[in-house]
């Protein structure tokens, strides 16, 4: 009422002040390119695509299925689909994108290309420091450049990536007892089938 | 060489360098170079004075709130001006296509010019006025209500509503603080004697004991000095009284519209102005060049105003740090239901200072003056805490209720 209220004040700024200059704890900066704290593992920027093996055009994961450019709010992904067809994880047919190309410029990193994607296919990238001296070239990244390999996946979410390899690996399993057994039974069979 | 003259050549220097300056200029153009040497270390030293200003005030500021301020350029960020400089000269000015061209364009001229001009009168130094006028103080603030129509070109011309909007708060409140500002200095006017600024500093420069007689330290001049002090910020649109250009809420104000150099121009006039009348407030009431005491004269005078008018800038970035931006209706109240009215009775305790007896009693310890330092202090403080409260309303300041959305 009498300008305590604003005495109080600028002894509190006083305090940050002086006590900015003794206790180093007070300032929470991190200077950042010379310091930079460890990101966290839920991080996410733009979204990158997943391949096994070493070579990203055969062991590339995403088989054009389309759902994530559908799913995408601002449409930032194009995919076109290939023609022909090559063999999967676990053997089977599958069509591979021709064409898959993500405007990072439109991109708003909500993950739902993630979230949507039956196939393990896709996942958020933690790198951020992505400017360029270029205004407008580099924006559109093609399968080039959003191919990475499932090792790197590991590398920036352990937890994740552990969780999708263990899935996929139950699934390769399951996927080869069955042919297995088909090819078991097939074999039971073929007898009687030259009958 | 005597003694005194020792003493006197480090605080005369630059009077003597213009001297010599002057009288080594052909008779002709001895009245031009007179001139010159006067206002271009003005307009060097100001701009200057505003360079580490604005880095000093980006420090100050970070470090109230933990952060490091800038420190990427140069050691310590110090060279952060000279890269502010740059961008600022760099980027594009861009007129908008509406706005009255002629006006928009000359409201930053007018607007620095106005406040170069009213360094002409502040005595910066022993015998350091640029020009000693008799009515300086009533100069100062003719020059003061420049700004005021610059600001309003500006708003005006720029054909934004924003910009218009900043324009008439700008108005509104400088109108409404010069009151106060004009009232609490005609208090030291009745002390001194004079309107002119040169001779209120001398007046000043006197000492009893060790204390000098600033007008601060009288209980109406304390009062008079924190409501000038108050004032001076709402006048040059200093937090927290920044309403004009709440960057927050119209975003900048009346110079939204201006870019590049001529946004430049009107930050270093928004400075300029706060320096120049921190530096009336430094010679009203803290003694101008004169040292705080009297065992420290022999330090230079022009020192003295510099470190003091760098202690009220840092002041006024101690209190920009610290209080948030009032609203409108709050910026009214205080100016014309506290402050107007505190301004009066500040005049009312200096009249009777100057007729109350001061010196010593005969045969006791307490000296006369005593007197008026008590009824003075009680005249000052009586009236503030009355209204204070009158104003408050009776009402403390509670949790406030939300009715409908808890």
């Amino acid at each position: 009422m009498l300008g305590e209220g604003i005495i109080q004040g600028l002894a509190e700024t006083a305090r940050n002040f002086f006590g900015s200059f003794v206790e180093k704890d007070r300032l929470t900066t991190v200077q950042f390119p010379e310091e930079r704290r460890e990101l966290a593992e839920a991080t996410r920027q733009y979204p990158f695509l997943l391949y096994d093996g070493a070579d990203p055009e055969a062991g590339l994961r995403c088989v054009a299925c389309q759902i994530c450019e559908k799913e995408c709010p601002p449409r930032c992904i194009y995919i076109e689909k290939s023609k022909d067809k090559k063999p999967d994880f676990i053997g089977k047919p599958q069509f591979y994108p021709a064409v898959f190309d993500i405007d990072v410029s439109v991109c708003m990193s909500c993950q739902i290309c993630v979230e949507v994607c039956p196939f393990d296919a896709i996942r958020m990238d933690n790198e951020f420091e992505l400017s360029t001296t270029d205004r407008f070239g580099g924006l559109l990244w093609p399968i080039a450049t959003l191919a990475k390999p499932n090792e790197y996946y590991q590398s920036i979410h352990p937890t994740e990536a552990a969780e999708t390899d263990e899935r996929r690996a139950k699934e390769l399993a399951e996927a080869q007892a069955k042919a297995a057994a088909k090819a078991a039974t097939s074999v039971a069979q073929t007898p009687g089938a030259g009958e | 060489m005597t003694a005194s003259s020792a003493v006197q050549v480090p605080d005369q220097i630059f009077v003597i360098l213009k001297h010599w300056l002057v009288m080594h200029s052909p008779a002709l153009l001895r009245p031009a170079v007179s001139v010159l040497v006067t206002v271009i270390p003005i307009i060097i030293i100001f701009p200057a004075l505003f360079a580490v200003t604005t880095v000093l005030e980006r420090k100050e500021l970070a470090r109230i709130q933990n952060r490091y301020g800038p420190n990427r350029v140069g050691p310590f960020g110090i060279l952060q001006p000279i890269a502010d400089a740059v961008k600022s000269l760099t980027k594009e000015d861009i007129v908008p296509r509406a706005a009255d061209r002629v006006v928009h364009f000359a409201a930053p001229l007018v607007l620095v010019g106005a406040s170069f001009l009213a360094y002409s009168v502040l005595p910066m130094g022993r015998n350091m006025a640029a020009v000693d006028l008799d009515a300086g103080l009533l100069f100062f603030f003719a020059i003061g209500a420049i700004p005021e129509l610059a600001v309003f070109m500006a708003g005006w011309s720029s054909r934004n509503k924003y910009s218009m909007l900043g324009a008439m708060r700008a108005i509104a409140q400088m109108i409404s603080y010069e009151v106060p500002l004009i009232l609490s200095s005609i208090a030291v006017v009745m002390a001194a004697g004079t309107l002119s600024l040169v001779s209120i500093v001398e007046k000043q420069a006197r000492y009893s004991w060790i204390l000098p007689h600033w007008y601060v330290l009288t209980p109406w001049g304390f009062a008079g000095f924190l409501l000038f002090m108050v004032a001076a910020a709402a006048e040059v649109n200093r937090s927290p009284f920044d309403l004009p250009e709440g960057e927050s809420e119209i975003i900048g104000g009346y110079f939204t519209e201006y870019s590049g150099f001529k946004f430049a121009l009107f930050f270093l006039a928004e400075y300029l102005e706060m320096f120049a009348v921190s530096g009336l407030g430094i010679t009203l009431f803290l003694g101008g060049w004169s040292a705080p005491f009297s065992f420290l004269t022999w330090v230079p005078s022009w020192i003295w105003f510099f470190a003091k008018l760098v202690a009220l800038i840092c002041g006024f970035i101690w209190v920009r740090g610290t209080v948030p931006r009032l609203r409108m209706d709050q910026l009214m109240n205080l100016a014309w239901k506290l402050m107007l009215p505190m301004s009066l009775v500040v005049i009312l305790a200096a009249g009777l200072w100057r007729f109350l007896p001061g010196g010593p009693f005969p045969g006791s310890p307490f000296p006369r003056s005593m007197i008026r330092w008590v009824v003075c202090a009680f005249l000052v403080a009586v009236p503030y805490v009355l209204l204070a409260r009158l104003l408050a309303g009776g009402k403390g300041i509670a949790r406030r209720v939300y009715r409908y959305a808890e």
